[in-house]
């Protein structure tokens, strides 16, 4: 298993991201630990359009065999979709189906230009047709549906990947 | 006993009545009509949650704000919306109430939202239902008779806490016709589960229902006293259409006392807001100048509406 310092898959992730950024780049996080991620990407990076928060729970597709059990939050997309530059940021890319939830929420609000993904790391176990244009680490085998691996934010607000059995 | 309203798992599988609702679902409902607010602001106002589910709009009783809120919310959860019209349906031919639903289920109905005057018809079906297993449809009590309004209580709760934040600190007065009102009820229940340190009733004795104190309420019979130092002013509408007998003199007899003018409303605290049900008898409960003014927050208290019925549709056909 490789080293998963999330500080430093962070830094390499905006390093990949910094020669594609342009005027027009927006950013949208999906909550929680992306949108984590897309705070410290927008910072770095220096980006002038506002971030982007999409939370997907009202576009999950599990939504008929599980209903609403995570406390949704707010979407807020700050800048015109329309003709936009979007990449989407999530912390951990599995199955696609989060993915394929933001990609739907987003195009509610308009029809962007270009839609890319960043992600910090891909686990493996894809469901859909669906990759990341920027990612920090991909790990060499896919990990076990039974293992979680998600992003946690300190008091200090580092950033730490954490494993748990699912 | 069994709630009615909650499945063996303790979740929300029907929303029939605020008293003895726990106060975590309550809660849970306001927290999730919180992101639902902003679904109004998009370019699509149309979310895919119910997407392919069949919600009746069953309305035994005239109502032109709740049925529209109810529908608004339900196709902006993207649900297919059939709104009966019963004054030419089959009950006027004699069709009992639990064959219609008998009906609208062999239609594939999922969700029922049922307005009567009778008092305990939403329970009635919700009973119905269980009896006969159908655990995946789902009941919302829009009003029955003077028992119930839930969804009003609720949208209510989600507007105080919007301007005002912490239910535990507050003073919040119910003003007029408590007596034929289910909006009170639901409104005592609400305020009472989450914390309100002191709920008020004030209106003419003939108004109140007998023994109110025992929901955990203080009662006034004066306007001025009653309102001395409040956050919150409920009003209510003077329920005309209900009133069998001589409980008050005239409406104009009754704006002279109980109806809520700047001078009244000077005894609330200055930031206190002024909350309606609608729809709203000016000149009678309340004053133009009042209901327009700054202190009214009786269209937000609309607006808040389609997103806590959006949360409470969205939280029942998910289970």
């Amino acid at each position: 298993m490789p080293s998963l310092d999330a500080e430093n898959l962070c830094r390499q992730l905006a390093e990949q991201l910094r020669p594609h950024i342009t005027p027009t780049t927006a950013l949208v996080g999906i909550r929680t630990g992306g949108l984590w991620l897309a705070e410290r990407l927008h910072a770095m990076l220096g980006i002038s359009e506002p971030l982007g928060a999409i939370d997907v729970s009202f576009y999950r597709d599990d939504y008929g065999a599980r209903g609403l059990h995570t406390k949704p939050q707010r979407t807020e997309i700050p800048f015109s979709v329309e003709g936009a530059h979007v990449i989407i940021v999530d912390d951990v890319l599995y199955t696609g189906r989060t993915t394929r939830a933001a990609l739907n929420e987003l195009f509610d609000f308009g029809r962007p230009a270009c839609v890319e993904l960043a992600v910090l790391i891909d686990r493996g176990g894809r469901e859909l047709p669906v990759a990341a244009r920027y990612c920090a680490l991909t790990l060499p085998e896919p990990l076990p549906a039974t293992q979680n691996l998600q992003l946690e934010r300190d008091e200090d607000g580092s950033l730490n990947l954490r494993m748990i059995d699912a | 006993m069994l709630n009615p309203q909650l499945n063996k798992n303790g979740e929300l599988q029907h929303l029939l009545t605020l008293d003895g609702l726990p106060r975590d679902i309550i809660t849970a409902i306001l927290d999730t009509a919180a992101p639902f607010t902003e679904v109004a602001e998009r370019e699509v106002k149309k979310l895919p949650l119910l997407r392919g589910k069949s919600i009746f709009n069953l309305f035994f009783e005239n109502s032109t704000r709740t049925r529209t809120t109810f529908e608004i919310a339900a196709k902006r959860l993207s649900a297919d919306v059939v709104n009966l019209n019963v004054s030419t349906s089959s009950t006027s031919k004699g069709e009992s109430l639990l064959d219609t639903v008998d009906n609208l289920c062999a239609m594939q109905a999922d969700m029922f939202v049922v307005r009567h005057a009778a008092s305990g018809a939403p329970f009635l079906i919700a009973r119905h239902l269980r009896a006969n297993g159908r655990n995946d449809i789902h009941v919302v009590n829009a009003g029955d008779g003077r028992h119930a309004h839930p969804t009003q209580g609720l949208l209510d709760m989600y507007t105080i806490r919007h301007y005002k934040q912490d239910f535990t600190k507050l003073t919040v007065a119910i003003v007029g016709d408590v007596l034929h009102s289910r909006v009170a009820r639901s409104q005592i229940c609400a305020l009472t589960t989450l914390g309100v340190p002191e709920v008020r009733v004030i209106g003419p004795k003939t108004l109140l229902p007998t023994e109110i104190e025992k929901m955990g309420v203080r009662v006034f019979h004066d306007m001025n006293e009653g309102l001395r130092g409040v956050d919150v002013v409920m009003m209510l509408r003077l329920q005309n259409e209900r009133m069998n007998g001589a409980l008050l003199p005239t409406p104009q007899e009754f704006y002279k006392v109980w109806g809520l003018t700047a001078e009244k409303l000077a005894n609330a605290k200055s930031d206190a807001i002024v909350m309606h049900p609608g729809p709203m008898n000016r000149g009678v409960e309340i004053d133009s100048a009042v209901a327009d003014g700054a202190q009214a927050v009786i269209l937000p208290q609309v607006t808040f509406g389609i997103a806590v019925r959006m949360a409470v549709m969205s939280m029942l056909a998910g289970q």
